[in-house]
Order: C-alpha cells, then structure tokens, then sequence
C-alpha cells in the first residue's frame, strides 16, 4: 500500500466500536475514594457533627475553607458538644480537593463527595456556605442548580474518611472506628481490607491513635 | 465508447420558441432551485464531513444539534452571523467588505452548468433540469474557478496583513498550477465527447444498459484523465492534502485571518461550494451525471422516471464522491509546498497532456477504422518517449542543490 496506507487505517476505524461517554447524559464511574465537592454531615438524630473548632482551616494549604465557632445555646442546641460551626464557608476557586480537611477532623463532620461536575456563572456562587453545605434531612447532600448530580451519586459521601479512618492507623483496618450518619447509619468499612475486627478497642475506648 | 447523435444540438429547448414570461419564469425558478439546491448541500456536506471524519478517527462527532446532530451547520451558522465584525485599520475596505462575495458568486455561479437531473417536460415547454447549458460548457467552469481564486486574492492582499497576503499568494500560484493540468484533464473527456456543452457530455453517457456502466460512463474509457481530475480538482479548491492558502502551522489560517463573523462564513460557504461543485463536475464528465437505469416497472415517460430517478442517481453518485473527498481529508497528511509545485508542472500536466493526446489518436483510429491493437501501443510509447525527454530537460534534485 506504501503512501496510500493512510486509507486503509482511516475506513478500519469506521467499523471499530466507539469509547465516547455521552457525559452530559451518562457518566463513567469513580472511584469509591474519589475528591469531590465537600459535604457537613450530621449524627443520626439530626445534630450537626462540626463543632467549630477550626482545624481544616488551619490545615489547609489553599486556605480556601473559613470557620467561625460559637456556643451552643442549652436550650436549642445544634450540635452535642459545647460549641458548634456557627459559619463554615469552602472557596471552591481555590479548594484543591487535596482532602486534608477530612483528615483533620475530630468529629467526621467533613467529608467529601465524589461530585466535581460543577462550575459557575458567578464568583459569589463558588463560595459554598453552610447552607450549601450542610447534609438535608435525609442525609443527602443539597443539589445547586450549577451542579450535575445523576441519580445515585449521592451514595458514596464519606469513602476517604473511613478509609483513613482513624488517624490513618493500618491497625485500624477494617474496623468500625467512625459514628454513625444521617440516613446511612453506621457504615461498613469497605471490601477487601484485611485486619481482625475486635482484636483493638476503638480510639475513643484506650486503643491506639 | 460509441458516440451518441445529441437530440438537442441548439442546446436548452426551453428557448426554442422564443423568449416570453414563462420562459423567464421558468429560469427563475431553476435559479432559486439550484441555489436552495447547492446552500442546503452546504450545510448537509460540513455536517457529513465532521461526521465521517469522526467515524475515520472513531468518534462520533456532532449529535447534539437535531437528529443525529443534522442541524449542528445551522446551529454555527447562526452564531456566526450574530458575531461582531471589525475591519483592520490597514485593510483596503472597499475590496476587503467585496473579496467574500467575489468567493461565493464565483462558486455559485460555477454549479449553474450542472446538469443535476433529466429533462423534463412541463406543459408545453420542454427543459434541461439545469441552470444553464452554454455551448461553452467546461470553459465556463474554469473561467469561474479562476475567477473564484479572485476571492482568495482580493481578501489576502486587501487585510493588510503578512500572513492573509502569504496565503492568498500560495492559492492563486496553486491555482494556476493546477488549472493547467485540470483543463487539459478535461481536455481528455472531450476528445471522446465531442462536445463542451455539459448536457452534450451528460447525453453521451446515456444509460443503454449494464454494460454503458464501463463503456459508454467515461470513468473508464478515460480513467488517466479521471485521476488526473481528481487530484487537480482538490487543488483547486484548495482542500486537504493541498490546503496550503490555510496551512495553520504556517500562516495561521491563511487568507482569512482578519475575517470574521458573517464575512468569515461566507469564505467558508465558497470553499465548500466549491468542493461540492467540482463533485458535482467529475460526476458529470466522468460517472455520467443523472444517466442510470430506471425504474423498468414504471411508465419509461412517467414522472418518477423522468423527474425523480435521474435526481437520484445524480445526488447519489454526488455524495459518493464527496465521501472520497472526506475520506481523502481524513487520510492524508498536508504536503510541502514545493512537492505541490513538482507534482502539479513536472507530473500531472504531462500527464494529462500526453493522456489527452494518446486518446486523440485512439479516437481518429476509431473513427478512420485504424488497426487499434497497432495504434494504441504505438501512442502510449511515444507518450513515454515524449515524458521521458520531458523529464530529462528538468533540472534534477543535485542539479537544483547547485543552483542553490
């Protein structure tokens, strides 16, 4: 065939199956563990998990997350403890998604979901409040209008946080060493993860941490 | 092949009683046919190209825009027209507002001897499904696509920039290159025609029966001089693998730089009239135009058979070739400006030339009853001998390096 080889790679192609995700309509599944937009969770009952104490915020490399703590009152209190995330705002201009803030939470109040199909017409829009950010009452995180959730993605909230769960100790594996979320309950650590369940008391009960 | 007796020697019989009302209602109306005809090809063939070229390289290409993404020409045709338009300050205005128009009505103007169907009748009135049939037939389509080239030149010279002037350099030597290897290519068709007229070709390659597909269609009898078309053709019209006045790695787009907008698309519209019409010429010379058989269970003077049939043959063998076009886009690479040069003087114009010759002579061997098995040979050998001497006279590459 020589110079006139070209041809016959051009027309093979025609007869091949196509890869091409029709995106907008269908998308390729990710990675349990995947970094998406972030999400605050709440305890069974409803009470939210952050109480404010600022460690994203000071873990963070982007700077891009911004807490205000406040008391609780007794008498309506918001989250269990003495005091609670009273702002919490994300800039997602600038998160990288690099899940430190997960990390560095005491409480599991933070954690990631695997949505990163969002963009937005204003900048305003980009810095996601508590209002944007809190769990709804089921339990699922709150869907902006600049968002592209598809059905069932909302599932997979907290993979990474279980999965260094809990101070990224490997004697933790496959151990239950995290509370309990609203609508999901207590999570099951995932498939495949070695370890003996119940030969280590939890953090909180005198075990490692 | 044989050749036929023309039953219309006077060319369109719409005008053989004279020119009245109807006759001038007629032809305006074959007018806004051919150009509603040739706009909607535009916009069908840009959507079928990007198609095709993404199945060549497996994607799927437009979907969104309609069915199958069908409406995605319109969709950008629309955006261009709503985009702003800025002139440069050093552009020569007057020409450079005309230069895309010159491009278009050159290419509009080029398709109007296109015999796209059969002829028809219409009450009294007879007629070429065709917009015009000049006894000058063929030379027509070269003096328009010369003219075309005016369009590239005028927009090139008249932006007032480096690389629009670069590019616009590049078509019209390109065009002229190749218009004498195209000319003379045709040349080879009308040796066995006899006639310039394009319905006059069209009705040599009547439709007989199975066996006119090889001998009476002159894809065949003239198959050197139907390469040899192919290739000049998509020079001219400035397509891939010889789209040197747009080389975007060298002139960032060529000619039409500093145009944009509604400006921008009418460039675009010329170039893929362009290639439509040349289709729509090697259709005609070579593959018999509308000529095929008909629907042998309907009346032979029905309608379908005298308005529908010729109309799909035409518009079939159309896109087939424009699929090669496409296919010849998604194939091959761009070419070095300086192999264009050597293949376009030293390859195709002998070529053609000597094609056109050797045929002359088969065709008086024929008509004088000469001892084919004898001429033929004989031709063909002295066509070597002549290309051979030809191509001795040309400076080699060593020679070329020392003249350097």
């Amino acid at each position: 065939m020589g110079r006139l080889s070209g041809f016959r790679v051009t027309i093979t192609q025609v007869f091949r199956p196509r890869v091409t995700e029709k995106f907008p309509q269908e998308k390729r599944p990710k990675p349990p563990r995947f970094h998406g937009r972030h999400v605050l969770n709440r305890y069974e009952d409803g009470m939210e998990k952050c109480i404010g104490c600022e460690l994203c915020a000071g873990v963070c490399p982007a700077q891009c997350i911004y807490v205000r703590g406040a008391d609780n009152l007794t008498d309506a209190p918001v989250s269990p403890g003495e005091r609670y995330g009273f702002v919490y705002e994300i800039n997602y201009l600038r998160c990288i998604h690099c899940d430190l803030c997960v990390e560095a939470c005491p409480t599991e109040a933070i954690t990631e979901t695997k949505l990163f199909e969002f963009s937005f017409a204003r900048r305003q829009d980009a810095i996601y409040t508590k209002d944007e950010l809190l769990v709804d009452d089921e339990g699922r995180a709150r869907r902006q209008p600049w968002e592209l959730w598809l059905g069932g993605e909302d599932d997979e909230t907290s993979a990474w946080m279980r999965a260094t769960s809990s101070s990224g100790n490997a004697a933790y594996e496959n151990r239950v060493a995290w509370s309990g979320e609203l609508g999901f309950g207590v999570r099951e650590p995932e498939r495949g993860q070695g370890g003996d369940p119940g030969a280590l008391p939890a953090p909180d009960q005198g075990g490692v941490s | 092949m044989t050749r036929l007796a023309n039953p219309f020697p006077g060319g369109d019989p719409l005008f053989n009683h004279g020119l009245d009302l109807t006759v001038i209602g007629f032809v305006i109306v074959k007018t806004l046919i051919v150009f509603g005809l040739l706009l909607v090809s535009v916009l069908l063939y840009i959507w079928f190209m990007r198609k095709v070229i993404a199945d060549m390289q497996n994607r799927i290409g437009p979907d969104q825009a309609g069915p199958f993404g069908i409406l995605q020409t319109l969709a950008d045709g629309i955006k261009l027209f709503f985009k702003e338009h800025s002139t440069p300050a050093r552009a020569d205005r007057p020409v450079y507002l005309l230069a895309p128009f010159v491009s278009a009505l050159a290419a509009f103007l080029a398709f109007a001897i296109v015999p796209f169907g059969g002829i028809a009748r219409l009450g009294t009135h007879t007629t070429f499904l065709q917009l015009a049939d000049p006894p000058v037939g063929v030379l027509w389509l070269l003096a328009m696509s010369g003219i075309g080239v005016y369009g590239v030149m005028l927009a090139g010279w008249s932006s007032g920039s480096k690389y629009p002037l670069l590019g616009s350099v590049r078509a019209s030597a390109q065009v002229l290159s190749y218009e004498a290897a195209m000319g003379l290519s045709i040349v080879g068709v009308l040796v066995h025609t006899g006639t310039l007229s394009t319905r006059g070709i069209v009705l040599q390659q009547t439709w007989q029966n199975w066996h006119s597909f090889v001998s009476q269609w002159l894809w065949l009898p003239a198959i050197g001089a139907f390469v040899i078309f192919l290739i000049a053709a998509t020079a001219e019209t400035n397509h891939p693998p010889f789209d040197f006045s747009e080389a975007e790695e060298e002139l960032a787009g060529g000619y039409h730089i500093e145009y944009g907008g509604i400006r921008f698309a009418i460039f675009y519209l010329a170039e893929f009239m362009n290639m439509i019409t040349m289709s729509a010429i090697a259709v005609t010379l070579f593959l018999g135009g509308p000529s095929g058989p008909k629907l042998g269970f309907l009346n032979q003077g029905g309608w379908v058979n005298v308005w529908i049939v010729p109309v799909f043959w035409f518009l079939l063998k159309l896109w087939v070739v424009l699929y090669a076009t496409v296919w010849l886009r998604a194939s091959l690479p761009r070419l070095r400006y300086d192999l264009l040069m050597d293949l376009g003087w030293k390859v195709l114009i002998e070529a053609a030339f000597l094609w056109a010759m050797v045929t002359g002579v088969i065709v008086v061997g024929q008509d004088q009853h000469w001892n084919l098995w004898i001429v033929t040979p004989a031709a063909a050998v002295a066509a070597l001998l002549v290309y051979g001497f030809l191509m001795m006279c040309v400076p080699g590459k060593r020679e070329l390096e020392d003249i350097r």
